[in-house]
């Protein structure tokens, strides 16, 4: 018997097969290889966490380094109060541990719509995103005999998410080093952010915290700058904003931490 | 980008004809000169002018597009008699993004490295024009067989541009060549030897790494190749 190639039930079975056949071959494809691109993600950020504190390391050695480094594993809520605290061995499967917590994905699902809706508005800002249900996670490291606090954040650029990693000293205010890093930004332009003669201008400066609005400045081409900010990158002026943004809107979160953190020590 | 295919094959439609026939390894071998993917169809150069900055980047890339065009067209060549003409194009576009997928996925479990560097281009091989191209005017119309020989052809046309613009690129942009798996060996180290030692003869220079020059080497070699073969000079 002869089909009719072009009958429109033959085209709609046919989609309809085709797409069946085409979703099963691609979800085996995901599922089987989820397991090894998490482990993947997972070393990727241990690197970026070593990379802020100034520790080189490969995707080979960054399991041993981390577990060397990061004493402490901590999660606090949006008023500084603390969450979780953890150490030792990282369970992959534990969703309490604060290294398991995924900030991007936090990021896109709520704290993105936040900003974009009442960016204008800096009271309704505050409000919504103290209501939102979200932990951010700090890495305690102690390197040399200091100890220093990673920071992760994450914002918007030009064309993707941008995200970072900033190390505070003990005195919670001085800047050891940042990473940043990006998906899409244009190269050349946006994504210098995550070229170290970037990073570099941090270390050293410190945060404003007088003024918790803008306690760190990435600054448009050429304006001079003080200890409180660093020059943004040259035809990367969105992407520069998104830093800006991101490092004011998360900073405040852990320095109200650090903050709690030093008043309960005094008390003692 | 380019959406024209300019030659559309006839179909080869002789029964049992052997595989390496002098017909069949035309297809293999016609690609690489006369029908090359790029400097003749200037097809796929967007991929071309972005990947070409590390010749490890350019092997993965090329391995993929082959992997994607040897599939995609033995795919279409099989199901060509059984696709519904009006949806072709779309058959077409869901083969070709689920093979890229495919190796989107496989890169970022194996490769994770280079599969950040290479970021949005392994995605973008959904839209290059080669693939698409070589589907629509060859594997609709021909046997597995010379579908695939069509496929390693043409993948081969597009990989040794991007092999030879990277190579120059790299060099001259950064001083070394990084091979796969190897990592770079540098070229113009200034401590290499005595006679470089006073800075070395040659400054890497920046502008081969900015995609504009990607452009000029893929222009040179479509003026070398010209001028060597005469044929593919368009009169006017």
């Amino acid at each position: 018997m002869a089909v009719n190639k072009n009958s429109n039930g033959y085209t709609f079975f046919f989609a309809i097969a085709m797409v069946v056949v085409v979703g099963a071959i691609l979800a085996i494809t995901s599922v089987s290889l989820k397991e090894r691109q998490q482990q993947n993600d997972a070393d990727k950020k241990r690197m970026d966490i070593l990379g802020a504190i100034k520790v080189e390391s490969t995707r080979q050695n960054a399991a041993d380094l981390f577990s060397q480094f990061v004493v402490e594993r901590i999660s606090v809520d949006y008023s500084g109060n603390l969450v979780e605290q953890a150490s030792g061995k990282i369970d992959p499967n534990d969703k309490q541990d604060p290294f398991n917590i995924d900030v991007k994905k936090d990021y896109r699902s709520s704290i993105k719509g936040i900003v974009k809706t009442s960016g204008k508005n800096p009271e309704e800002l505050e409000n919504r995103l103290a209501n939102a249900d979200v932990n951010y996670p700090v890495f305690k490291c102690v390197k040399n005999d200091t100890t220093l606090y990673v920071c992760p954040m994450v914002g918007t650029g030009l064309w993707g998410p941008i995200w970072g990693y900033v190390a505070l000293e003990e005195d919670f205010q001085t800047i050891y080093g940042a990473k940043f890093d990006h998906k899409t930004e244009t190269p050349g332009l946006g994504a210098e952010i995550k070229e170290d003669f970037f990073t570099v201008k941090f270390e050293g400066k410190e945060l404003n915290l007088e003024d918790p609005k803008t306690m760190f400045s990435v600054l448009k081409g050429g304006a001079v700058t003080n200890e409180h900010s660093v020059d943004g990158i040259t035809g990367g002026t969105i992407t520069s904003k998104g830093v800006d943004e991101m490092l004011n809107r998360t900073l405040p979160v852990y320095v109200k931490y650090f903050t709690n953190a030093n008043d309960q020590r005094a008390e003692r | 980008m380019s959406t024209e295919v300019k030659e559309v094959e006839k179909a080869v439609e002789k029964k049992s004809e052997p595989l390496f026939s002098k017909k069949n390894r035309k297809l293999l071998s016609d690609p690489l000169n006369d029908s090359n993917p790029i400097t003749v169809q200037v097809l796929g150069i967007c991929s071309a002018l972005a990947i070409t900055v590390q010749l490890q980047q350019a092997v993965i890339m090329s391995l993929s597009v082959l992997f994607v065009m040897i599939g995609g067209n033995v795919i279409v060549s099989l199901l060509r008699n059984a696709i519904p003409d009006r949806i072709r194009i779309i058959v077409q576009l869901v083969v070709i993004a689920a093979l890229v997928i495919i190796v989107n996925e496989v890169l970022k479990a194996f490769l994770p490295d280079i599969s950040e560097k290479l970021s949005v281009f392994v995605g973008l091989i959904i839209t290059n024009c080669i693939i698409m191209g070589r589907l629509e005017a060859f594997a609709l119309g021909n046997k597995p067989g010379p579908s695939f020989l069509d496929a390693i052809g043409n993948a081969m046309g597009y990989a040794w541009i991007l092999l030879a613009v990277s190579i120059v690129r790299e060099i001259f942009g950064s001083g070394a060549i990084s091979f796969p798996g190897m990592g770079q060996v540098k070229f113009f180290d200034p401590d290499w030897s005595g006679w470089m030692a006073n800075g070395g003869f040659y400054e890497n220079n920046n502008l081969m790494i900015l995609p504009p020059m990607a452009l000029v080497v893929v222009g040179v070699i479509i003026w070398i190749q010209r001028a060597r073969n005469t044929k593919l000079i368009e009169e006017n």
